[in-house]
Parts: C-alpha cells; sequence; structure tokens
C-alpha cells in the first residue's frame, strides 16, 4: 500500500486492508547484496505523436507478434501459425472471440490425503458447505486452478482481461474467509472479462467476497461502513487524476446508497442478499462532480438495486470514469509512461470510444489494439512481464505438458508450482498485495519495474532454469520441458544461424546485437567449429535409425536446453 | 623412485631423515606412520586450479612435435609440417620439441614449470566435438551420457549442499568462476551449475564499473537498461567479485595489449583471473576458453609453415600462459595456482587436402606451476610409414587420470573421495604433481624398462609376432584401430625378466593401421603395424 493511501487511512482511523505478508522479502542473509536503487530513469528525449487512428501499415510477423505478445500468456508456435494470413482486424476480433462456456471449476485435490465429508477427491467444492479445516485447501485448490486458466488459457483475451479485472478489482483471497465466495468472484471476472464494465462493476460491488473484503457487508444505515464507497470511486471507477473532483461527501453518500447489502452465509455457495431494514432510504446528494445528482432514496426489497443503478448511472456518466479506465488499460497493454501527447493523442479520443460504446470492453480493446499507437516502434517491447506471464508464458511458449490425470493432488501440484513461483517473484494470483493491486501497473515511478529486484530477478531465471536444466520437482516427480517441442516446429532447427534467428524471434521481442548472437551460437557451436557439426548431430538426434541417434540426441537435447536456457536468462526475456 | 619430492616434503616439516631411505621407491613406504604424516597437509584451502579450455579440437601433432617420428610426419602432413629447424628445444630431450610460436611455454618449460602429458585421450573416442566435449566435461566415456561435470562433483562433495547456506562466511565466494562459454558442464553439480559465469572479459568490466552495454533512448532500451543493470547486480556473487578485483592487481607487463576480442580472450582472461586471486577470491577453480583450433582447413600458410591460423593460436596460448605465471609470480601466488589445458580431441595423423587436419583422438596436455614435477609423462606417439586418412594417435593416458591427479595430488583428496568426483571410477594418477607418490623419472624413458622390440612380419598378413623385453612386472599387450578402438588384449599377466615372443592371430581383422600398446601399470608405449 502507498504512503499516500497508508496516511489517508489513518487519518481517517480506518483499518486498512494490508496483504497478509506472503511475499518474501529481497534475501539480506548473506549481507552482501546492496537492495537495486531506483535512480536509472534517465529521461526519454523523444516522445510519439500516433493516436488511436487504425493502423494501417503492414501487419507481418513482427506486428502480429507484438499483438499476440501483448494479448496472451505466452504466444505458442500454434497461435502464431493460425492467425498468419488474416489481417489485423481479423486477428483482433478472433482475440476479441470467448467461448460462452466457463472453465471447469476448482477440484478437491487435496482428498487422497484429507478426507472432505462433503466432496469427493476429485469433484469440485464450490457448492459444497463452508469447512473451516479444509477451507485453506479449497483456497489453494482455487489458486492452482486460476494459474492454471492463465498459463493454459486459449487464444484469446480472456485470460488476459481476467487478470486486469483481478488487479482491477482486487480482492485477496486470503482475507475473504470462503474459498467458495473467492470462487464466485473468480468465474464472474470469466464471465464479464471482455463483457461491459458497467455490468461488471455492477457485479463486483454486490459480489458476496468484495463484500467480504471491503466491508460492504458491514454498511448499515446505523453505522455506514465507506471502506467499498471510498474504493469504488478512487480505485475501481473514477481514479485520483488531476480531473477527478469528487469529495469526501461523495464518499459518504455513497456509502449511504450501498446501505442494506450483505451475505447469505446459509446457502450454499454463500450469496448475495439485501436486507431492506439496513438501508438508508434518504435521498443522497452528490457533488458538482457528479452533476449535483441527488440519488432518490428507496425503500423495499428492490431499493438497494435501484440505488446501485442510478449510483453506477452516474458514476459512468463522468468524463473521467472513462477516460480513468483507459488509462488503466493502456498501461497494461501499452506502456506506463502516460503524458500529455499521450493523454491527448490516446486516452480522450479512446475514453469516448469507450463512453459512446456503452462501456463496451471488446469496442475499446479492438480500437486500442488496432490503432497505429499499439503498433507503434516506439511503443514496442517495453512492457516487463508481469511474473504470471513471465512463468505462465514460458510454460505455454514452450508447451510444457500440464497432464489431466485422476492424480489430481499432482495435476494440481503442477499448477501449484506456477503459483509458488510467482510468490518468489511478488505475484500470488488470488492475493495481490492489496485493494489497489499490483503496484506495477500504479506506482509511480516504478511500474513494471517494481517486479524486478536483485531477489526477484535471479528467481525468475531460476524457474526457467529448473524447467529447462535441472528439472523442477514437483511432488516427488522431476518436471522438465521438452525442448524439442518447439524446436521441431522452427523453419531449419538442423541449421544454427536459422534455429537461433527463429528461436530469438519466437522467445524475444527485441532483436539481440551480433554480439549476442555470436554468444548464443557457442553454445550449439563452441570454439567456432564449423555450422555442420550442428546439422550433423541434429539430423543424427531425430533419425532413430542413425547408427550415433542415442549419443546425439543426449548431446543435442543438452545443447537445446542451453539454448533456451541462456535466451530466458537474457534481459529481454523480460519483456513484452 | 620418488627422491626428489620426499627430500622436499622431508625439508618442508624440518625432519631429518635417515639417508639410508634414499635410493629406495618411497611407494615401499607408502604404509609408514611418518610417511603418511608428511604427506598430510592441512587442507587444500587457498590452492587454485585454472582450467584452460582449446575449443576445438587442437592438433596435438601440431604443439608437441616427436621430432624422432619426423620422417614418417613428413609424409603423412607434408603440407602443413613444421619445419623441423624450426621446432624448439625442450631441455633434456631430443626426441620432442614444441611449436615455434610457444616460444613462453617453452621457457617455462625449461625453467622447470610444465609438465607434458602424451597422446591423453580415452578409450573409442568420439570424433562429435559436442560428445567428445561433453565426456571431457562429464568425465564420461562415449557410451555415457552424464549430466554433471568432474568439477561439479567435486565442487558438490567440497561445498555440501551448495547452494543452500552459501554464501557463508567460509567460503563467501564464488566456487567456481569460468569466463567464456554460457554454458558449462565441468562445473555442473547435481543441483545446479556451480560456477559463476562470465560471458566474456568486457562483461567483467562492465560488472566491475557497473556499467552496461548500451541501449537505445526509447521505453523498450530504457527497460532493458534497467533489467540489464539489476541483473548485473543480484549476481549473488557481484559484489564479492567487486571487491576483489578492486583490491586485486596484476603485475605482469607481459599480457599483450593492442587490442580486444577473439585473439586477446585468453590473455585477457587470465589476467582478470589473476586480479581476482590476488584480490583476494577464495574461489577455487577457474576455467578460462578460447576457440578457432577447428582447424580443418588453411592451418598454416603455405608459405611458411610456422605462421597461420593454428600459429596464431599457439602464440596466443603461449603469451597467455607465460604472461599469466609471470603476474602470479610477481605476485607472490606461484606456489598456489596451477593451470592445465585441455581440448576435446586431438587431430587426425595426416592432414588434408584443404591444408588442414580433420577431428582426431588422443593429444597432450600441458600442466604448469611451481607445484609440477617437470617432464614429460608418456612417449612420442609413433607415426606410421604410410598412413591411412583414418589414422589417429592412439591414446597412452586416460584424461581422467589427470583428472584424479588434479584432485588427488593438488586438491588432496583421498582416494575414495577421487573416485566419487570421478563418477564411481578408479583412476590411477600419474606424478604430474611433486606431491604424487612417483617420480616422472619413471615415466621419462620407457625403454629402459620395457620395450617393443620388434613386429614381424610387418606389413602382416593373417598373422604377427611380436618382441617385447621387460622388467620382471604385471605387462599387458592391447591391439588397437586406427581410430583408436581397443580390439583385443592378447596378453596379460605376470612376466619375469626377459625377452618374449607373443604369436598374434589376425584373421578377420580389415586392412589397415594398428597399433599394439604394451603397458605395466602406468607405463606404456606404442608401435604401429600394418595388415595387409
Amino acid at each position: 500500500m502507498s504512503s499516500r493511501k497508508k496516511f489517508f487511512r489513518s487519518f481517517l482511523g480506518e483499518n486498512p486492508k494490508v496483504g497478509k505478508s506472503v511475499l518474501p522479502q529481497p534475501s539480506s542473509s548473506t549481507g552482501t547484496n546492496t537492495p537495486y536503487q531506483v535512480n536509472q530513469s534517465k529521461n526519454i528525449t523523444r516522445r510519439t505523436n500516433t493516436g488511436i487512428t487504425p493502423y494501417v501499415g503492414a501487419f507481418g510477423k513482427p506486428e502480429l507478434l507484438h499483438l499476440l505478445r501483448r494479448s496472451l500468456f505466452g504466444v505458442k508456435m500454434a497461435d502464431i501459425s493460425a492467425f498468419t494470413g488474416n489481417t489485423l482486424e481479423q486477428t483482433v476480433d478472433a482475440l476479441l472471440t470467448v467461448s460462452s462456456t466457463l472453465p471447469n471449476p476448482p477440484l478437491n485435490d487435496y482428498g487422497n490425503t484429507i478426507s472432505d465429508p462433503n466432496v469427493l477427491y476429485g469433484q469440485t467444492w464450490i457448492n459444497a458447505p463452508y469447512d473451516p479445516l479444509l477451507n485453506i485447501l479449497r483456497e489453494k485448490s482455487l489458486k492452482s486452478w486460476f494459474w492454471n486458466l492463465m498459463a493454459n488459457q486459449s487464444s484469446n483475451l480472456q485470460a488476459k482481461m481476467v487478470l486486469f479485472w483481478h488487479n482491477h478489482f482486487a480482492i485477496q483471497f486470503v482475507d475473504v474467509p470462503m474459498a467458495s465466495a473467492s470462487y464466485l468472484y473468480s468465474k464472474l471476472l470469466f464471465t464479464h472479462a471482455l463483457g461491459n464494465v458497467k455490468t461488471l462493476t455492477r457485479a463486483i460491488t454486490i459480489d458476496p467476497a468484495m463484500l467480504f473484503y471491503l466491508n460492504g457487508r458491514l454498511n448499515t444505515k446505523r453505522a455506514p461502513d465507506e471502506n467499498y464507497a471510498r474504493e469504488l470511486q478512487e480505485l475501481f471507477s473514477i481514479g485520483k487524476g488531476t480531473h477527478s473532483l469528487y469529495t469526501e461527501d461523495d464518499v459518504k453518500a455513497m456509502a449511504k446508497v450501498l446501505t442494506g447489502w450483505s451475505i447469505n452465509i446459509l446457502t450454499n455457495p454463500v450469496s448475495t442478499s439485501f436486507i431492506a431494514s439496513n438501508h438508508d432510504t434518504t435521498d443522497k446528494q452528490f457533488s458538482s462532480f457528479y452533476g449535483n445528482t441527488i440519488i432518490k432514496g428507496q425503500t423495499g426489497i428492490d431499493a438497494g438495486n435501484t440505488e446501485l443503478d442510478d449510483l453506477l448511472s452516474m458514476i459512468f456518466k463522468t468524463d473521467e470514469s472513462a477516460a480513468f479506465l483507459c488509462r488503466k488499460l493502456y498501461t497494461y497493454f501499452v506502456y506506463y509512461e502516460i503524458d500529455d501527447t499521450v493523454e491527448a493523442k490516446v486516452i480522450q479520443p479512446l475514453a469516448k470510444v469507450f463512453r459512446d460504446s456503452g462501456y463496451d470492453i471488446k469496442t475499446v480493446l479492438k480500437t486500442l489494439l488496432m490503432s497505429e499507437h499499439f503498433f507503434d516502434n516506439w511503443n514496442r517491447a517495453c512492457v516487463i512481464k508481469d511474473p504470471i506471464t513471465q512463468q505462465g508464458g514460458l510454460c505455454r511458449q514452450m508447451e510444457l505438458a500440464f497432464p489431466v490425470t485422476t492424480d489430481y493432488a499432482q495435476m494440481y501440484r503442477m499448477f501449484q508450482m506456477g503459483v509458488n513461483y510467482g510468490a518468489l517473484t511478488q505475484m500470488v494470483i488470488g492475493d495481490p498485495p492489496n485493494v489497489s493491486g499490483w503496484p506495477a501497473w500504479y506506482q509511480k515511478p516504478m511500474f513494471y519495474r517494481s517486479w524486478i529486484n536483485n531477489d526477484t530477478l535471479p528467481k525468475r531465471n531460476l524457474f526457467s532454469d529448473n524447467l529447462l536444466v535441472t528439472g523442477q520437482m514437483v511432488g516427488t516427480a522431476k518436471i522438465y520441458i521438452d525442448p524439442w517441442i518447439v524446436t521441431k516446429k522452427f523453419s531449419a532447427p538442423g541449421t544454427a544461424d536459422t534455429l537461433i534467428a527463429d528461436a530469438t524471434e519466437f522467445l524475444l521481442p527485441l532483436a539481440l546485437s551480433k554480439k549476442q548472437i555470436e554468444s548464443l551460437k557457442e553454445i550449439l557451436l563452441p570454439g567456432g567449429i564449423p555450422d555442420y557439426n550442428w546439422s550433423d548431430e541434429y539430423l543424427s538426434a531425430t533419425n532413430v535409425s542413425d547408427p550415433n541417434h542415442t549419443n546425439s540426441l543426449n548431446t543435442a537435447t543438452k545443447k537445446l536446453r542451453s539454448l533456451y536456457k541462456s535466451i530466458m536468462n537474457l534481459a529481454e526475456f523480460q519483456l513484452s | 623412485m620418488k627422491r626428489r619430492s620426499f627430500v622436499k616434503k622431508a625439508a618442508a616439516v624440518g625432519a631429518v631423515l635417515p639417508l639410508s631411505l634414499n635410493g629406495m621407491g618411497l611407494k615401499t613406504f607408502e604404509d609408514s606412520p611418518l610417511l603418511r604424516a608428511l604427506s598430510r597437509r592441512g587442507s587444500s584451502d587457498g590452492k587454485v586450479l585454472v582450467i584452460i579450455n582449446l575449443s576445438g579440437g587442437n592438433d596435438g601433432l601440431n604443439t608437441l612435435i616427436p621430432i624422432d617420428q619426423y620422417s614418417n610426419l613428413s609424409k603423412a602432413r607434408s603440407n602443413i609440417l613444421l619445419p623441423e629447424e624450426k621446432v624448439l628445444a625442450m631441455n633434456g630431450t631430443t626426441k620432442t620439441g614444441l611449436h615455434t610460436k610457444l616460444t613462453g611455454l617453452k621457457d617455462l618449460y625449461n625453467n622447470g614449470l610444465v609438465n607434458v602429458i602424451q597422446s591423453v585421450g580415452y578409450p573409442n573416442p568420439s570424433f562429435s566435438h559436442f560428445q567428445a566435449t561433453d565426456n571431457w566435461m562429464s568425465g564420461s566415456e562415449t557410451s555415457e551420457s552424464w549430466t554433471t561435470g568432474w568439477m561439479g562433483r567435486y565442487l558438490d562433495a567440497r561445498f555440501p549442499g551448495f547452494p543452500s547456506g552459501y554464501p557463508s562466511t567460509a567460503m563467501p565466494d564464488p566456487l567456481a568462476i569460468q569466463i567464456g562459454n554460457l554454458v558449462n558442464l565441468t562445473f555442473m553439480g547435481s543441483q545446479l551449475n556451480m560456477a559463476m559465469a562470465i560471458t566474456d572479459p568486457n562483461s567483467f568490466y562492465n560488472l566491475i564499473t557497473d556499467t552496461i552495454d548500451k541501449t537505445p533512448d526509447t521505453p523498450a532500451g530504457h527497460e532493458l537498461a534497467f533489467l540489464r543493470m539489476v541483473a548485473q547486480q543480484s549476481n549473488q556473487y557481484a559484489t564479492v567479485v567487486k571487491a576483489a578485483a578492486a583490491k586485486g592487481k596484476n603485475m605482469s607487463t607481459k599480457y599483450p595489449t593492442g587490442g580486444t576480442g577473439r585473439k586477446f580472450q585468453l590473455a585477457d582472461s587470465l589476467k582478470i583471473v589473476a586480479k581476482l586471486i590476488s584480490g583476494g577470491l577464495k574461489t577455487p577453480v577457474y576455467m578460462v576458453s578460447m576457440g578457432g583450433f577447428d582447424t580443418h582447413s588453411l592451418q598454416v600458410d603455405n608459405n611458411d609453415h610456422s605462421e597461420g591460423s593454428h600459429a596464431s593460436l599457439m602464440q596466443q596460448l603461449s603469451e597467455g600462459i607465460s604472461a599469466f605465471q609471470d603476474d602470479i609470480k610477481l605476485l607472490g601466488l606461484q606456489d598456489r595456482i596451477v593451470g592445465m589445458t585441455f581440448s576435446e580431441f586431438g587431430r587426425r595423423v595426416m592432414s588434408n587436402g584443404s591444408v588442414g587436419t580433420d577431428h582426431g583422438a588422443a593429444a597432450p596436455m600441458f600442466v604448469f606451476g611451481s607445484a609440477v614435477q617437470s617432464g614429460i609423462i608418456g612417449a612420442n606417439p609413433t607415426i606410421a610409414s604410410t598412413v591411412n586418412v583414418k589414422d589417429n594417435v592412439p591414446m597412452q593416458y586416460d584424461f581422467r587420470q589427470i583428472y584424479a591427479s588434479v584432485l588427488k595430488d593438488w586438491f588432496e583428496l583421498s582416494n575414495a573421495d577421487v573416485k566419487i568426483a570421478m563418477g564411481g571410477k578408479d583412476f590411477n594418477t600419474l606424478p604430474i604433481f611433486k606431491a604424487n607418490q612417483s617420480s616422472i623419472d619413471d615415466y621419462v624413458d620407457l625403454v629402459s624398462q620395457i620395450s617393443l622390440n620388434r613386429i614381424y612380419p610387418n606389413p602382416a598378413v593373417n598373422e604377427t609376432n611380436i618382441e617385447y623385453s621387460t622388467e620382471a612386472g604385471n605387462i599387458r599387450i592391447s591391439i588397437y584401430d586406427a581410430l583408436g578402438h581397443l580390439i583385443t588384449v592378447p596378453k596379460e599377466g605376470w612376466h619375469s625378466h626377459g625377452i618374449y615372443t607373443l604369436n598374434v592371430d589376425l584373421k578377420g581383422y580389415p586392412r589397415g593401421n594398428y597399433y599394439i600398446q604394451m603397458s605395466q601399470g602406468e607405463k606404456r608405449i606404442t608401435a604401429s603395424f600394418l595388415i595387409q
């Protein structure tokens, strides 16, 4: 939590929602490491003037890769071949097309060791009664499930947008008493990821997990709790930009609008309820920022719904709400630096498109992802991957097998591996550090750079090192990426130069220097030996009837593992 | 006989030894408590091994030249052979010399600082760069594919549990540092690679000066610069390496100057190693590399065989080693450091039509430093009078014997620990180091003790006779094909002093050159013959 927010909250005597410290602190055990000091931000001397006009330049492989890298957690070879030959618009339309079928729910992956009286091993627990002893296992199962849906996503924007909304409407599963409520919240993100922001905000406002997390359930006419009302504006819809001029009285009035919502914990799963007797039925007056709107006090069982609708209409009528959301989308998909030019050329016109569409997420994304600004060279390769994109993405790119099996514990341990590395690199899905989400997407001046320090960067490398070279323990099994899967999909993997060109184009968003390429080639062909040595090795390794096949396969496999490990250890691999 | 080193050890502890011990093989006294006490040292702390990787397969016959084979060599490789008068003489022998450009190495040899091991290889050698490199780095054989390196296993045992608990007070520094190849099986332990890798000398200087390679003035360039800076700083050993670099120095003026890049890579890398050791880094193993040894074509100048690409490599090697040795002497570190060269294979006896040489088998290794027994271990390879394109230098010594010697006699491991580091196999040590139980004198001139006197008929059809003589001992006669594959062992067992003749049935063997190797313990000599 930023110091500003801390100050604000302590000033108001609130109990801040500070995430439990699940994140490891940078190791100081050796006493020799000096924490990285942020003083590297030299001024960029040039900016770009491009805006949201549709991009009309060539839509070749570099453009396709740029679009896919920003839209997916790791681009697969199959994604590239599937989209190659399509126009930009066809590609963006395809990325915006999402199955209406929701993912299968999380399963009981713990029943082989701890029995759940209500849920069989391998069945879902989402509708089971709350169980205080088993809840932590269900929550773990939920996070594993969530990570898997990111890393093993379909080839569209749904997963990336689910993470966007999870960061935007942040809750911490660890602070929600029931895993089933956290599941409902997650499901809601999948349902609305590419829907309508107003609808999504409405659903989130009265989502049981959110009512737990930001105390909406405690907000009654006798004891108003302003927590949600404040964050609804500050974090979810209006923000704290220069044009955000809502007042403290607006917070209070909004809290009153939202009184009466509660959670029925007797249903399975828990559900939202509205207790009319807790609802403040007076009229609510808002400031000039909201056009001096008065929300008429309602009574009865529909009072909460009616006033909530009025409230959201009022919020989304402001110019700032669309601009605020566009800035967050921009930070997520393009870059974090929003100067006056970007504000004028991109944010404001995009916000207008967004408002005019009635807050249709597909429309705003389509405009952004087809814009000349998005494809501007200036804006390529400048996003530092979040841990899920780095780790889940590399699993997806390298096609690490996640076997679907009736050994549910092991199946989920594979997903858990991702959650655990996320924790080591400061991103646990389901547990952002606080209600503001992850600092990478809001905290000046570091933004994305806050993912990277001298503790997390080596651990990012450890993930790829383990999966490629050393082997990653998952339960009692040692898991490896099979480096041949993608290698065989490249154009001419038996030619060292082509293999390196294909692999680096596939894995890195930036072209490498001649020196870097030479150093990668040194792995395949040490000491400057001629290229045919690799070709011979490759041919023998891929030909089972070659008399030297077994030896060549071993050697070539080692080399491929080293090659991919070295590419993934490059700083460039952290960029998207 | 072990007089020299025995006396040296005795002197080191100030013991006065009865002269009656003089003249008797030290091995006899292996079990004496006195000698055990004498040979036991405190620990190997402070000792450093510098491994020099000659990547690509060095032409051993054009490095250490068997002068007594010149007439046959001139038939086998006339288009590349050094003029005999340009071979550098080595003290104490007229049979063996060094390449013209190895002047620095020759001086070190003549000053008693170099041990040369002839014809080092392994059974059934691989001719693939990759498999051979894997074998040399892991310590495995062609039929094996090991995932750990010989130094990785050694460091695993010496620093248990690494990386958990490291850096520690006792070992605050990298266990190993490699400058060059990004990935190196040598240091692969059971859990992870134990070496801190420095891509090249330039990246080392980037590290110690906190600079990074320039990135473009774009958002991507800025994020990249940030990532590179953190990457450089996040190496857990960056601080100690920087401190050692700041504290350390170089004193030699012999390092070649005037450029960077591949030609200067070895000297520049060794210069860094000397600086880090003098700066107090406790790292016990360094590995530096130079490439370019895969000399399939134009390895010499047509007009002057003492010039050309291989000569240039010899010069870089010689200049690098002699500057380094000069530096560590001036720095007062020479008793703590030894260096060792290796290459994944030697090259074919016969040169090819492109004024080059193709992948071969055994080749010499050099171990240098004040701790070595100066001299040449083993005999010159025998070059047949008519060579076939497939003919190779057969091995006299297994490279793992050199590794075992380093571990036992330099790092002072027990036999059991050496065996672990060697992947569970036993290898006899050689008298490379002064600490070895044997004297190099026993290995220098084997002919007086064992001898392959005659092979007749030669060329042979269906059968041949081998006449050999020996001192009393266990003798083994082996026959290898031209590729170095062991074909048969026609004789093995105890012999009393005398001259013997062995008839060998050769029916069914393909035509070509073959080698007979006679061995008694570590003493080995070879001779070639032809089957028609």
